[in-house]
């Protein structure tokens, strides 16, 4: 073993009932470098880094894990931590009442006899802070930090561990372009300093920004690992490894458009939140025409997720403070989304575990519960009939489960996606907003998902798609609007939009 | 090799012979077991704890007396359990359905003995009341925002509070109108001029049970089959079908040499039947469900959140109020400590009965199966004339170790 690796996967095997989620794989990772791990969703990603921080405990797979030259049998993630190894997780783990101090060295304070030393503690997470390039007082409270401060937390919260080895999983997958930006050029300032990083990420512009050797998983094997310098690791060739075939066009092209009257329109909408006063929505307006897609892009905090809300029957009680909307031609004013979906508005959640899914709930439940009244005979529920409306969308937008008595819990995040998308195509309705549709999902399930809108507005919908992922953006909308800070800044024909415009203008307020 | 081909193709040696198909049925059986620990827990526990009083008592449990006896005890705690079960399920939890069902007691017999009203006018005006009261706790949860918690405790004191005024000068009354006695201590009528030592409608009512019974579960079976869903093998279906209807069958004879089906096992079986339907088949069972899964998810997917939080509120009260009317009438008459830890009884007969902790799972059959679990317990050492202290420690420890197997077997 030379000194060269400061880790080594070799064989690893791990099993769950019925599924080999890591089948052999060989994983190496070389000293001080940026190790970039990528795959489609279910490839075996974030098993492999649950086996190496202890959360699977030794004896639970097969194979060796060597960490600098000695073979490791980690039982809990201390152990792993305790050996240097820490994971910064897509789902921050911070304690958002408490200061960014208390958060740092929570679980290892540095005690003064029986008490613990605040003092030295303040001191030193100033110094940590300052290695994260986070200027704020440590003092604060992390709820009043945005996510990707917290992550810079988390990010001095390892450090103060002495971690020799950090993993990322998915670090930008909730962070803007600029924090994303921030974020990769610290994770190049601690490889500098010796600190080799694992990163996970979907993002295949930021793995080939910043990584000196990416490993392609796939269906739980580990498919070829390439080198920075010696190897093609443009995004194309990268996708080729993952899904095993390439995709020419990321972007599925509609043949045909035909785009119809105004369908829906939100005129001078502004809103603030109740609990702060802070406004959230300034004078904004914007319409979606029968059979067109209409992007809504800006940055994480922009008021995107905020607006599309606010039409739909506004679940989160913000104060609406002027504004009207009209669908189909109707003035209309929504009071719940109850009355929003009879309507015809749909909206897929950004956060399908959050607030679309009932994940303990069945595919067959998720997917008929906004639209019970159609399977309604009498009083009761034709469940015949609901089992055939679930298989028809199962079929028809190819989610992957055994049946739809499978619990969506179970499901892959892509295919969590589709039932979410299958429960709105089930309501019929006119207009489809989506909430950053692809979020967390891989290339595949991507290509479905947009296949699927263009599908639905060749069918007549109209489809308005807020996402952070501007390729995405500009490669499926007919026509979009930027929002910055609650307002919009700008409406673009597609034929016009350029990524540098766009940013532009969701910068400048 | 010949190992390894031996370990690949163990179906041709299964289909060798019977005594290979009974090994298969019954490792599918410890399977089903393995996999739904917590679903059978209580089935289990229910049998042993009567087959441990059986013993005890010297053969005393299952005498036709002691088992009409014990669902005439269990009425009460049943009807509360069930509606106890959606407020759990809906991750609220009500604390003061006990004296809400004391007080509905006390009024409806302050309006029957001294008021001298009508015995069904009694009751509907009580009932009334008891829906005022859930529109009351229910305005407080979800206009207001107060955790039921909070406001179903501040209820308990209030209804208590009302409770002993109510009876402040009377004291105990003693209820005296045949009909109202009739709902916990009558039976259901024979077909008269019979003597064949036994209760004819009794039976009857068994045998359609148990025919229902298995066309219900042979027609869900075959809608699963259809649609590829997993399903026991017939061997376990069969023997689970027999196992059932021969409990059936056996309580009923065993209420059939006494006096029949009591009334108020007949009132606890049509509000059970209504809410097991409403639960699993309508809209307003489907969205408490939704809610209790993921509450944000239910209201972005178009469920008015209030609105059955609001109906769940006022049900528990109105099935309180159905529960107070059966206390008092098992009792003969309506006393200021009615109502004292009935919700404790209500709440674990849930959990028992495999509502989970986390809300969004449950159902109310099995909460029917967990008030007999915690019913039995008292009945059986009722029999034994075991202090009250010790009975409280027994039903405490018994409820949370179903409870900690039922979190245990979820987080696998």
């Amino acid at each position: 073993m030379s000194d060269e690796y400061i880790l080594e996967m070799r064989n690893i095997v791990k099993e769950f009932p019925g599924v080999k989620a890591l089948n052999d794989v060989n994983f190496k990772v070389r000293r001080g470098e940026i190790h970039c791990l990528v795959g489609e969703n279910g490839a075996g990603k974030s098993t492999l880094m649950k086996v190496l921080s202890g959360v699977w405990k030794y004896g639970t797979y097969t194979g060796d894990i060597v960490l600098d030259g000695e073979v490791q049998q980690f039982k809990s993630i201390a152990d792993s931590e305790a050996k240097g190894i820490a994971i910064i997780y897509q789902e921050l783990a911070l304690f958002p009442e408490l200061s960014v101090y208390e958060n740092i060295f929570m679980g290892h304070e540095i005690m003064k006899g029986k008490q613990i030393d605040w003092n030295e503690t303040i001191v030193q997470s100033k110094e940590y802070l300052k290695k994260v390039r986070l200027d704020v007082n440590p003092a604060w409270q992390v709820k009043r930090l945005n996510t990707g401060k917290q992550q810079l937390v988390e990010i001095a919260k390892a450090l103060s561990k002495n971690c020799r080895l950090l993993i990322f999983d998915e670090p930008t997958s909730s962070l803007n372009e600029d924090d994303s930006e921030n974020l990769l050029n610290i994770m190049r300032e601690l490889r500098d300093q010796g600190i080799t990083c694992i990163m996970i990420s979907h993002k295949l512009r930021e793995v080939t920004a910043i990584a000196d050797t990416i490993t392609v998983l796939r269906d739980g094997s580990t498919i070829c690992s390439l080198d920075a310098k010696t190897d093609d690791i443009s995004e194309a060739n990268i996708i080729k490894h993952m899904v095993g075939r390439t995709i020419d066009d990321i972007y599925p092209k509609r043949l045909e458009k035909n785009v119809g009257n105004v369908m829906f329109e939100v005129r001078n909408l502004s809103a603030e939140d109740r609990a702060t006063g802070r406004q959230i929505l300034k004078d904004v307006s914007f319409n979606v025409r029968a059979g067109e897609i209409v992007g809504l892009q800006g940055l994480m905090g922009a008021g995107r997720t905020e607006c599309a809300l606010a039409v739909f029957g506004n679940p989160y009680k913000y104060k609406i403070t002027s504004g009207d909307v009209w669908l189909d031609g109707e003035p209309v004013h929504f009071k719940t989304p109850k009355q929003a979906i009879k309507k015809g508005l749909a909206y897929v959640s950004e956060d399908r575990k959050g607030n679309g899914l009932v994940l303990i709930q069945d595919v067959r439940y998720n997917t008929t519960i906004s639209n019970l009244e159609e399977l309604i005979n009498k009083i009761s529920i034709d469940e015949n009939k609901e089992i055939g409306v679930a298989n028809k969308y199962k079929k028809e937008i190819n989610i992957k489960t055994p049946t739809v008595a499978q619990k969506v819990g179970n499901l892959s995040g892509g295919n969590q996606q589709k039932v979410q998308i299958a429960k709105w195509l089930f309501s019929h309705p006119k207009v489809l907003i989506l909430d950053e549709p692809t979020r967390g999902i891989d290339v595949g399930a991507k290509f479905e998902i947009y296949s699927i809108m263009n599908e639905l507005v060749k069918q007549g919908m109209s489809i308005i798609m807020i996402s952070s992922e501007l390729p995405e953006v500009l490669g499926m909308s007919d026509r979009l609007y930027v929002m910055s800070e609650g307002k919009i800044t700008g409406q673009l024909d597609i034929e016009d939009a350029t990524e540098e415009k766009v940013m532009k203008m969701a910068i400048n307020a | 090799m010949g190992t390894v081909e031996s370990l690949l193709t163990p179906t041709e040696e299964q289909e060798q012979g019977t005594g290979s198909k009974t090994m298969s049925a019954l490792k599918e059986l410890i399977t089903l077991i393995k996999t739904n620990a917590s679903s059978y827990m209580m089935y289990f526990a229910l049998v042993v704890i009567m087959l441990v009083f059986q013993i005890w008592t010297g053969g005393k449990f299952f005498t036709a007396q002691n088992i009409t006896n014990l669902f005439n005890q269990a009425a009460y705690v049943a009807v509360l359990a069930i509606g106890m079960t959606i407020i759990l399920i809906l991750k609220h939890i009500d604390l003061s359905c006990g004296y809400v069902a004391g007080l509905s007691g006390a009024v409806a017999a302050i309006l029957m003995e001294k008021a001298g009203i009508n015995v069904w006018l009694s009751m509907l005006i009580v009932l009334l009341m008891a829906l005022a009261i859930g529109f009351y706790q229910g305005f407080l949860v979800t206009k207001m925002g107060i955790p039921a918690f909070i406001t179903t405790l501040a209820g308990m004191f209030i209804f208590r509070g009302l409770l002993t005024r109510s009876l402040a000068k009377t004291g105990t009354i003693i209820v005296t109108d045949e009909a109202f006695k009739g709902m916990c201590q009558g039976y259901l009528p024979d077909i008269p001029g019979l003597h064949l030592g036994f209760h004819l409608v009794t039976m009857i009512i068994a045998v359609v049970a148990v025919l229902a019974f298995i066309w219900f579960q042979c027609r869900s079976r075959a809608h699963k089959r259809k649609y590829d869903f997993p399903v026991a093998s017939t061997s376990i279906f069969v023997a689970g079908m027999f196992a059932v209807s021969a409990v059936i069958l056996t309580a009923a004879w065993m209420l059939a040499i006494n006096k029949g089906i009591p009334v108020s096992l007949c009132i606890v079986g049509v509000i059970l039947a209504g809410y097991a339907f409403m639960l699993s088949k309508t809209k307003l069972g489907r969205h408490i469900y939704g809610i209790g899964g993921n509450d944000q998810a239910a209201e972005l997917s178009g469920v008015d959140v209030k609105k059955v939080t609001m109906f769940a509120f006022c049900s528990m009260s109105v099935l309180a109020a159905v529960a107070g009317f059966l206390y008092t009438s098992r009792l003969s008459s309506a006393t200021p400590t009615a109502g004292l830890a009935f919700e404790m009884d209500a709440i674990a007969s849930s959990y028992i009965g495999g509502t989970a902790v986390s809300g969004g799972v449950g159902k109310v059959t099995n909460a029917i199966i967990g008030t007999f679990v915690i019913m039995s317990l008292t009945n059986g050492m009722n029999l034994l004339m075991i202090d009250i202290s010790y009975q409280y420690i027994v039903k405490g420890i018994i409820f949370i170790i179903a409870v900690a197997f039922d979190v245990r077997s979820r987080k696998k």
